[in-house]
């Protein structure tokens, strides 16, 4: 496998106490195990709050989990030494949301793009600039933007600023947090038809990550739907949105069309979870049960999981 | 049903500030709302949408934009020259204003309910007990559980679909015949979203109010709308009921913009990608604003600016060669 999360728990102190031990956590993520493969696409879906980010940040290292082990190529990096880390994280590579401000503001494009392979000493120099070039042209970009600095990009251009500054290392997989979200619909069009192009061509795996069930639908061929922190269903995609089993997926999948809501309230705070399913308090099937013992993840056939105490029932 | 709003051959002009080159914002924008009808307005950012709505209320920013000519009338009234008094009047009590923002559009510094009492004190006689029931009635009405305890927290107590609630009581609160909603729930969770488009319209049917709801979320639109209206570039390319538009549509963009949705269904197919950008508004054009990006482009399209036609009841589109039904 070439990302595999063990049971990943990550609490943030959000308390502390009298001698500065934290006293109160938020349960950003709880327990949750997930693998890709060389050249998979899985996706991530839940609103905000619910821990996917938190998430993301674990797999690439940017974020040491509380508890459990996130291996890279059998490889668990807890037990990597800085130099062997690094070695590493050159294969596992992330683009952020916000283009705006994930690049700098400061720096022209070619030294944005030179410097992962400086830094990770990857070509001879002389072929560095040769090498940018092209994936600036596989990625939709010319060669005369390599003089220019981030703000005269639209949103769409500095998003694949950001995935070609990615895609330099020649990763294994990137993690691609809520990528498209703050795009117009064409230009997400063509961003999504690029990360599609790039997996089928350089055969680079995603965890894709976004709030939107149709756009990881699109994209993914397995799908993890989180809820306070916790992966509620997961499964092959076309399982998962064809017949979704947690009613949490099923009042997602309804919202995404536009169709109206048929659930009450909002996300409750990650910092006060609820006691039992986390989703009892907003779900419409939810009984005595549900309020008072967590369901863990159940599997079944085709590798789909669910956490529902009812869902052979609903 | 009678017309409320009418918007004719609205220009905005905007100024760069640096130089003194003029571009255009809004390029004769029309637009009819009639009494209790729900106009959904759809296009991508830079098309003009919430110039638009902040047109219709005189609160464009002044410079660098400037409303250059058109007409406004709202229930018959002509909004050229009205005195700031008579502004005070209409802003929050003949039209009210939700905005995208929830959390930033709030004043940080007062407690909900006074914020609700203010508008109400504002624009009516109410006595201080009367306002203090209309307050708390209308937090009920927005759906916010224990209005009494609510009246007195600040917004970044509450979350942004609960402050986004408390803007649409405030909207609402003096009984406007327009709701002018601008992105209402763009900033909110999935599944908050439904939950505020429902009680907006809502509230659309109990008080018979009509809304100008702007977005540029297509799957929003469908069940939240009597009509919907197309811009591109200032200008409106589309128009008609969602249905008509979502199942017909006979612009080249507005089939672009529906082939380009995302979709589980359209999975291992490559979406649909409009080429080219949306031109920037310093741009001059002749002839149709959308001319360099559409795959049907004739040397007519480049000549001259098609006219807005009607090609079945109640659906208009600024095309010289709709797509066949």
């Amino acid at each position: 496998m070439l990302l595999s999360l063990r049971k990943v728990t990550k609490y943030f102190p959000v308390q502390r106490g009298l001698l500065g031990r934290p006293t109160a956590f938020v349960k950003a993520v709880d327990t949750v195990s997930l693998e890709v493969g060389a050249g998979q696409i899985v996706g991530i879906v839940g609103e905000s709050g619910c821990g996917k980010s938190t998430l993301g940040r674990c797999a690439v290292g940017l974020l040491e989990p509380t508890s459990g082990e996130v291996w890279w190529d059998d490889l668990e990096i807890k037990g990597l030494t800085v130099h062997q880390k690094r070695v590493h994280q050159r294969k596992f590579q992330v683009v952020f949301q916000n283009p705006y401000a994930s690049l700098n503001p400061r720096q022209k494009i070619k030294d944005i793009l030179l410097e992962p392979l400086e830094v990770h000493n990857l070509l001879k120099p002389s072929q560095r600039l040769e090498f940018v070039k092209g994936l600036l042209t596989q990625l939709g970009l010319t060669e005369e933007d390599l003089t220019k600095f981030p703000h005269e990009f639209s949103g769409g251009q500095r998003q694949r600023i950001g995935l070609a500054r990615a895609m330099t290392c020649q990763p294994e997989l990137i993690v691609l947090d809520e990528p498209v979200s703050s795009l117009d619909v064409s230009v997400q069009a063509s961003v999504l038809n690029l990360l599609s192009h790039l997996n089928q061509e350089n055969g680079v795996a995603y965890l894709f990550i976004s709030h939107d069930l149709q756009v990881v639908g699109y994209l993914s061929q397995r799908l993890l739907v989180m809820y306070l922190g916790s992966v509620v269903e997961s499964g092959k995609t076309e399982e998962v949105l064809g017949h979704p089993r947690h009613p949490y997926t099923k009042v997602l999948l309804t919202a995404s069309r536009g169709r109206g809501s048929l659930m009450e309230g909002e996300p409750p705070n990650p910092a006060q979870t609820p006691s039992g399913c986390p989703f009892h308090t907003r779900c419409a099937y939810a009984e005595d049960r549900c309020r008072w013992e967590k369901q863990q993840l159940l599997g079944g056939e085709n590798f789909w999981e669910v956490a529902c105490w009812k869902w052979d029932r609903l | 049903m009678t017309e409320l709003l009418c918007v004719r051959n609205l220009k905005v002009s905007l100024k760069a500030p640096s130089t003194s080159r003029e571009g255009w914002v809004l390029r004769g924008m029309n637009l009819t709302v009639l009494a209790g009808e729900r106009v959904a307005l759809v296009g991508e950012s830079g098309c003009g949408k919430s110039v638009t709505a902040l047109s219709i209320l005189r609160l464009l920013p002044r410079p660098p934009m400037e409303i250059s000519s058109g007409q406004i009338e709202f229930k018959g009234r002509d909004f050229g020259n009205l005195t700031p008094e008579q502004w005070r009047e209409i802003r929050g009590r003949e039209i009210g204003m939700v905005f995208q923002e929830p959390v930033s559009s709030l004043n940080p510094v007062m407690s909900v309910g006074e914020q609700i009492a203010e508008t109400l004190r504002n624009h009516s006689e109410l006595s201080a007990g009367e306002i203090r029931a209309r307050t708390l009635s209308l937090l009920a009405r927005v759906g916010l559980p224990g209005p009494t305890r609510l009246r007195s927290q600040y917004p970044h107590q509450l979350s942004g679909g609960m402050c986004q609630r408390v803007m649409i009581a405030m909207a609402v609160a003096c009984g406007p015949s327009l709701l002018i909603a601008d992105e209402p729930t763009t900033a909110l969770d999935v599944t908050v979203q439904t939950q505020i488009l429902d009680l907006l319209f809502r509230m659309t049917e109990e008080q018979r109010l009509a809304i100008l709801l702007i977005t540029h979320n297509l799957n929003i639109v469908r069940g939240h709308a009597d009509r919907v209206v197309i811009l591109y570039l200032g200008l409106v390319v589309e128009e008609g009921v969602p249905d008509e538009i979502f199942d017909h549509p006979q612009h080249p963009y507005t089939e672009g913009l529906l082939a380009a949705l995302p979709e589980v269904s359209r999975k291992g197919r490559t979406l649909y990608n409009i080429p080219g950008v949306v031109p920037s508004p310093f741009e001059a054009i002749t002839g149709c604003a959308f001319a360099d990006r559409c795959p049907k482009v004739e040397k007519k399209c480049r000549q001259s600016m098609p006219p807005l036609i009607e090609t079945r009841k109640g659906h208009q589109v600024r095309c010289f060669y709709p797509s066949g039904r």
